[in-house]
């Protein structure tokens, strides 16, 4: 039974006409094409399909579509403005905080929106916000450290 | 000897060199410089699991290309899974080249472009590959400078070469690109040199930190990877699974799922899938399905498998043997005798298995995360029966592989399942089957009799290790009687393994030097001597020599007996060509068992550093990952079933485990480049279970080091 959606898509209206019981992340990726948002085990615990849904970081594997209706979901697709990279995503690219880059996408939300509500953590905030992404390539140290920069860099532009 | 040959533009036809095919991908080219060279060696072959193997001593692996465009490409089997080689290669290719960076380009694991390659793993890439491809590179700059000579009549000794552009070194002006000099030609050179060493003097590029060149690419998103791709009518799939291992199909119904709209039931024999365009309803669908099972299982789980492998009817080898181990003991003031155990270990990586495959004009097109694309090719060539001219297959960026991706059945199911639908099928395993069809690193248990004297020197080393092979397991250390045995499975006896398994990062040098160093710590503490001191004074091994040394300095290590109660330990090996050298410092929370690392310090000699921003990342990696096969991972199983099939209860390292990381590159930019995706994870394990004696008294034998063990170790 499809039924229509209407919501925010990194900043743009957008109505969906769909199945509702699908999750987010299938039509993020499958119908949308938005396929930036990883699929790493469906049970939301890998952290690599976080999408910010009303600024709060989501595990989009773990949600109706229906959920979203009325609501501003951004994805990693949705972060850079006019060719220019987010403060975090360019810390990301700095540091080097990458290897396969799999869990890249949910780490970067799950940290623009850590910042939002937090601009000036600790290093011990961070971790403990990044402690449920999971990243087995283990770039850790490097994330920590782009995590840091991109803080004081956020401020900075303020 | 070198063989040449020169072709002119408008001829289709080339002849023949040391018996290589004309292939497509050279037609695909059109003009330029091809310079095709044999990247391999024996290691190589002997890294390659058997059944992967192709006839590769009369073909050329590799090839490079200089096109009208003055781009510098060079075309690859290997692939990108994180490991960074799309950069280190690409740096050593501008530098021996003279072109900037920019105008590199990696071709990689795609068997239509790319010359035959059996797979990337065993830290061969840098090492081994790129030596050769660099030669290659030399020869295209010999060729190129040759052909500016005639075009500006200026002998070769008179030119120079820098970005790409050839110029007379007495007059400038005079200069010409390679883009110009390879307009409208074509020239195929067919090289059999053996690489020589490169003056590193002369390196622009080599050398110096470089970030990533996929960075971009994968913080916007935009980076594809295998289950990003879509075709046109594209269907996703679900296969039913056996709950266990060995478990066969007894009956079935699909009466409920055939029933889901848009869903279609796909049978073959025991193999049954549903698909359909919208995946979720692929998952709804495939639990609909009523199946029932016959067993019959291995009598074997995770507690029982240490007895039951050395019971095993397996075939023994003798590694290597000098002296008299009698003549060994009899001069020892003591003797320790001790047996180490550790589990099987899953791959995990965060992008499961994926592949899309679709067969269209009778041509199979496959795209999959795997590490070998070419064994993929094979794999499919024989279950469909095709040809490889009709089976292609590409493989995007990889979402980590450490092993587990050198499996590619995925893939092949795709395949079959694209030719039962007539569809392009988008198979994306589940965690659940990422945990049931991994290829773990396979459980083992290793003995060790040894013995050192009254001044501390080790006396005899005898080493039996079951099922965790040889790398690793030599003795380091200067020992007069000696003896290492190997037991591996033999499977036409009797069947040790009750699922998959396979090399897994440092394949099986994390289990040896696990048994190797903590023994060497028993002795030290034994003999009243500081671990340091005991290893500087029974090793003659220049390079662990340096590496300890440089390890302990950077570390500020301060000599003392053990147990110090300080919780320093301390390890070394070498894997891939490469020493290293660690120091871990714990804390022991002596009621709840809980160990944390505050710090490891890691010194490496990997020959010439290609790129130390790559290689700190890969050591950095290396040490965070090895905290998960000391702490946490272990696969549980009872006969085939699988117990741990997701992050719930398999845990892997996270951002809280982490210690402060201290990395030490000793350049050698002298010697040839070694391995550095793999050594630095090798010696974690050691260290740590060194520094939690050090810090209690509790010898552990086995990894992981969970709470509970390391309470039962400070009960005894």
């Amino acid at each position: 039974m499809e039924e229509t959606i209407s919501f925010t898509l990194n900043g743009k209206k957008t109505v969906l006409k769909t199945d509702p019981s699908q999750t987010l992340i299938w039509v993020l990726r499958n119908e949308l094409g938005l396929t930036g948002t990883k699929w790493g085990c469906g049970t939301g615990f890998c952290g690599a399909c976080t999408v910010l849904i009303d600024d709060e970081p989501s595990r989009s594997c773990q949600m109706p579509v229906s959920d979203i209706a009325g609501k501003k979901v951004v994805t990693i697709e949705g972060l850079e403005k006019n060719g220019k990279l987010h403060p975090v995503q360019q810390a990301f690219v700095d540091h080097d905080a990458l290897q396969c880059g799999f869990c890249t996408p949910g780490m970067v939300l799950t940290t623009v929106g850590f910042l939002k509500k937090n601009p000036s953590p600790t290093r011990q905030e961070i971790i403990e916000a990044l402690d449920e992404n999971l990243c087995r390539c283990t770039a850790h140290v490097r994330i920590i450290d782009a995590v840091t920069d991109a803080a004081k860099a956020m401020k900075g532009g303020k | 000897m070198k063989k040449t040959e020169e072709k002119t533009t408008g001829q289709s036809e080339v002849k023949k060199a040391n018996g290589m095919k004309r292939r497509s991908f050279v037609k695909l080219l059109g003009g330029g410089v091809l310079i095709f060279f044999k990247p391999w060696n024996a290691v190589d072959l002997l890294a390659m699991p058997q059944q992967q193997r192709r006839s590769l001593t009369k073909d050329y692996n590799a090839f490079l290309h200089i096109a009208a465009d003055g781009t510098v490409a060079c075309y690859t089997g290997k692939i990108e899974m994180g490991q960074g080689i799309i950069t280190g290669l690409a740096m050593m290719m501008a530098d021996e080249l003279n072109v900037p960076f920019e105008k590199v380009k990696m071709v990689m694991g795609d068997t239509e472009l790319c010359p035959y390659d059996a797979g990337t793993w065993g830290s061969q890439s840098t090492q081994t590959f790129g030596p050769a491809m660099r030669a290659a590179a030399a020869e295209a700059k010999a060729v190129l400078l040759e052909m500016a000579s005639a075009r500006l009549g200026v002998p070769v000794s008179g030119l120079e070469v820098k970005d790409g552009v050839i110029s007379d070194t007495s007059d400038p002006k005079k200069s010409v690109t390679y883009a110009d000099l390879v307009q409208g030609r074509k020239i195929e050179k067919y090289l059999d040199v053996k690489p020589a060493p490169e003056d590193y003097t002369k390196f622009t590029c080599v050398g110096k930190p470089r970030n990533r060149v996929d960075a971009y690419e994968k913080v916007t998103g935009r980076a594809k990877y295998t289950g990003d791709l879509k075709i046109p009518g594209m269907v996703f799939a679900r296969i039913l699974r056996p709950p266990s291992h060995g478990a066969k199909l007894a009956s079935v119904d699909i009466s409920a799922a055939e029933k889901i709209q848009g869903i279609q039931v796909v049978r073959d024999g025991d193999f049954i899938a549903v698909t359909a365009e919208n995946k979720d309803k692929v998952d709804e669908a495939i639990v609909k399905i009523k199946a029932e099972y016959t067993f019959n299982e291995l009598p074997v789980n995770d507690k029982t498998v240490y007895d039951w492998m050395v019971k095993a009817d397996s075939r023994a080898s003798v590694v290597r043997e000098g002296g008299n181990l009698e003549a060994g003991k009899s001069r020892s003031e003591k003797v320790f005798e001790s047996e180490y155990h550790d589990p099987y270990v899953a791959h995990a990586p965060i992008e499961p298995h994926t592949a899309l495959a679709h067969l269209e004009d009778g041509k199979m097109n496959v795209w999959a995360s795997t590490q070998s694309p070419f064994g993929l090719q094979d794999a499919i060539v024989n279950e469909l029966k095709m040809t490889r001219e009709t089976v292609r297959v590409r493989t995007p960026f990889l979402g980590g592989g450490f092993g587990g991706k050198a499996a590619y059945q995925q893939g092949v199911e795709a395949a079959k399942l694209a030719k039962l639908t007539g569809k392009p099928v988008m198979l994306v395993w589940t965690r659940d089957e990422e945990f049931f069809y991994d290829t773990f690193h396979t459980a083992n248990v290793i003995k060790v009799r040894s013995g050192v004297d009254k001044s501390g020197m080790i006396t005899f080393w005898d080493y039996h290790v079951w099922f965790a092979g040889t790398r690793g397991a030599e003795i380091i250390y200067e020992v007069p009687d000696f003896k290492t045995t190997s037991y591996s499975e033999n499977r036409s006896a009797f069947q040790v393994h009750p699922f998959g398994t396979g090399p897994w990062r440092a394949p099986n040098n994390n289990s040896n030097t696990f048994a190797r160093e903590v023994q060497i710590d028993i002795m030290a503490s034994a003999a009243g001597i500081d671990p340091l001191e005991f290893r500087l004074k029974n090793l003659k091994d220049e390079k662990m020599i340096a590496c300890l040394k440089s390890v302990a300095d950077k570390f500020g290590y301060v000599p003392a007996k053990t147990p110090s109660r300080r919780g320093i330990g301390i390890a070394c090996g070498h894997d891939a060509g490469t020493w290293i050298a660690e120091i871990a410092q714990v804390e022991v929370d002596a009621g709840t068992g809980k160990v944390r690392v505050l710090r490891v310090a890691c010194s490496q000699d990997m020959g010439l550093c290609v790129n130390p921003e790559g290689a700190l990342i890969q050591m950095e990696g290396c040490i965070s990952m090895a905290l998960g096969y000391t702490f946490s991972e272990e696969v549980h199983f009872e006969g085939g079933n699988i117990l741990d099939r997701g992050f719930d209860t398999y845990q892997i390292p996270r951002m809280s485990w982490l210690p402060k990381i201290d990395c030490v590159i000793l350049d050698r930019k002298d010697k040839p480049p070694k391995g550095g995706g793999e050594p630095s994870i090798i010696a974690v394990g050691a260290a740590v279970a060194n520094a939690i004696h050090d810090a209690t008294g509790a010898r552990l034998y086995r990894t992981p080091m969970t709470p509970d063990r390391v309470l039962e170790a400070l009960k005894r």
